[in-house]
């Protein structure tokens, strides 16, 4: 076991209560004060995120859009300077390698945003597709800190921290310029179902800004938060994440991402004929998401049963949804079974999985 | 840190006793292992008139992040439980030695008490 790595932000999140746990080889707060209090407030507020564990990888070059076209399911070419877009990137068998933001900077420059815990797999996965390409692949996953600032009040105490007009930064765009004097890229994207941005900046800034903005958000509400309400917020609002609704194992397709695979965007790209296939013959197993209408929590691994008690599926994600103040969760489930009642048996006690199509929760659309 | 009231018995699985004198004893968790479990979304506890022996589980205390087994400091059957918890679990985390408290019992063999720890010594196993 390697050592664990430190964001530039451990001393801040020591010297704020943080409660530190090693996530993908990352040692990062799990939690400040409590991760259902700092759910709520993201949801009624605003709330303060080091992520800057995830990685960056710039690609740039003459091909760098039709290289990512390929690479990825969704359709890069709907990109332009200042947009963003979520996608997929699969593998030959229509298994997911990753699942990451594509940043068009310019016609040659891109830059993706990926998993901290795929960050080396990823590296060695898109170079060796990259190799028939006119492009340059370089991990900047070191020079960037990233702070995500999520919730209703979000967009107010970014926009008085900077002179950039955030109303001109839409969903899933991003802009460059300063807040609280560091150099950022701001990203009006997040992971928890709410308005807010994502801010790239250099790592050393990270301190400075993370500061700043924790002084300018405090009057508003806002609450550090950890990776535990990042967990259950990004449940909440139906998101995947890697290794649980999305694998190698599981496709965009089986995961409800159907919308992220562009069959039709005039590309052969990684992993289009196994996924053409899965979409023609139908997904032998799909992710559900359901509700229990009980406190106890479903958790990952609890087998799902049919009423008969046969094991059809497994839960993949599960959680207390702190708004509804119930079990809400994941599982992934053969088709077949979808359509009968499904149940599971926490220490001995048979509760009915209410299936729900996600969010769980009403969100507000960001602008 | 965590509070250790003086007037308690502990047990290594870090429950809490309260004698009332009469006979009869309340328990609960204590402030550490509320602070370790972090934010508790359900508590389990047992049906009025279970007869429990010391050390047997008796319910399940369920956070965010684990569902951890509870166990019986002491034996006796239970009294009453603290129905509060089943609407508002975070009691515990709020108050672990007041309206956090579990379930109330009468004890089949009040010489058990005296094997716990007392507050000094749990203070020093949570250390």
């Amino acid at each position: 076991m390697s050592e664990s790595k430190r964001t530039p932000l451990y001393a801040f999140h020591a010297a704020h209560g943080g409660r530190l746990v090693d996530f993908a080889g990352w040692e990062m707060p799990v939690q400040y004060r409590s991760i259902l209090e700092e759910h709520k407030a993201v949801r009624h507020a605003a709330g303060l995120f080091d992520v800057s564990h995830m990685g960056e990888v710039a690609v740039c070059g003459p091909a760098a859009g039709a290289f990512l076209n390929h690479l990825v399911t969704n359709d890069v070419a709907q990109l332009y300077p200042g947009r963003v877009l979520y996608s997929p990137m699969c593998y030959p068998t229509g298994g997911v390698v990753d699942d990451l933001l594509v940043y068009m900077r310019g016609p040659d420059d891109y830059f993706l945003c990926i998993n901290a815990g795929n960050i080396d797999k990823d590296l060695a996965w898109i170079r060796e597709q990259a190799t028939k390409f006119n492009v340059t692949v370089t991990d900047r996953s070191a020079d960037y800190a990233l702070l995500a600032v999520q919730g209703p009040k979000a967009a107010a105490i970014v926009q008085s921290l900077t002179s950039v007009k955030l109303d001109a930064v839409r969903y899933y765009q991003f802009t460059e310029g300063s807040v609280a004097g560091v150099h950022c890229m701001i990203s009006r994207t997040g992971y928890t179902g709410e308005d807010g941005f994502e801010l790239y900046h250099a790592a050393g800034d990270a301190p400075a800004l993370a500061a700043a903005v924790l002084a300018a958000g405090q009057p508003h509400g806002l609450e550090l938060a950890g990776l535990g309400a990042r967990d259950s917020l990004r449940l909440e609002a139906g998101y995947p994440l890697y290794g649980h609704e999305i694998t190698q194992d599981i496709s965009p397709l089986a995961a409800g991402l159907g919308w992220t695979v562009k069959f039709d965007k005039g590309v052969d790209f990684i992993g289009r004929a196994a996924l053409a296939a899965e979409k023609q013959n139908g997904t032998p197993r799909k992710i559900v998401h359901f509700k229990t209408g009980d406190r106890r929590i479903v958790r990952t691994d609890t087998a799902v049963l049919s009423q008969g008690g046969a094991v059809v599926g497994r839960v993949v994600s599960g959680t207390l949804s702190p708004l509804l103040n119930e079990a809400i969760g994941s599982a992934l489930v053969e088709t077949a079974a979808v359509a009968q009642s499904l149940v599971v048996d926490i220490r001995g006690t048979k509760l009915d999985l209410i299936l729900v199509k996600p969010p769980f929760v009403k969100l507000k659309k960001s602008p | 840190m965590s509070n250790v009231p003086n007037d308690l018995h502990y047990a290594k699985s870090h429950e809490w006793v309260k004698l009332a004198g009469d006979g009869t004893a309340t328990v609960g968790i204590t402030d550490y292992a509320q602070n370790s479990l972090g934010d508790i979304t359900y508590v389990q506890l047992p049906k009025k008139g279970t007869t429990l022996s010391a050390g047997q589980v008796f319910g399940v205390v369920e956070s965010v992040k684990a569902a951890s087994d509870l166990y019986a400091p002491v034996s006796g059957s239970v009294l009453e439980t603290n129905a509060a918890l089943e609407t508002a679990p975070e009691t515990v985390n709020q108050q672990p030695y007041e309206n956090g408290w579990m379930f109330r019992l009468k004890l089949s063999n009040p010489a058990e008490a005296a094997a716990l720890h007392d507050a000094t010594a749990y203070g020093k196993l949570i250390g």
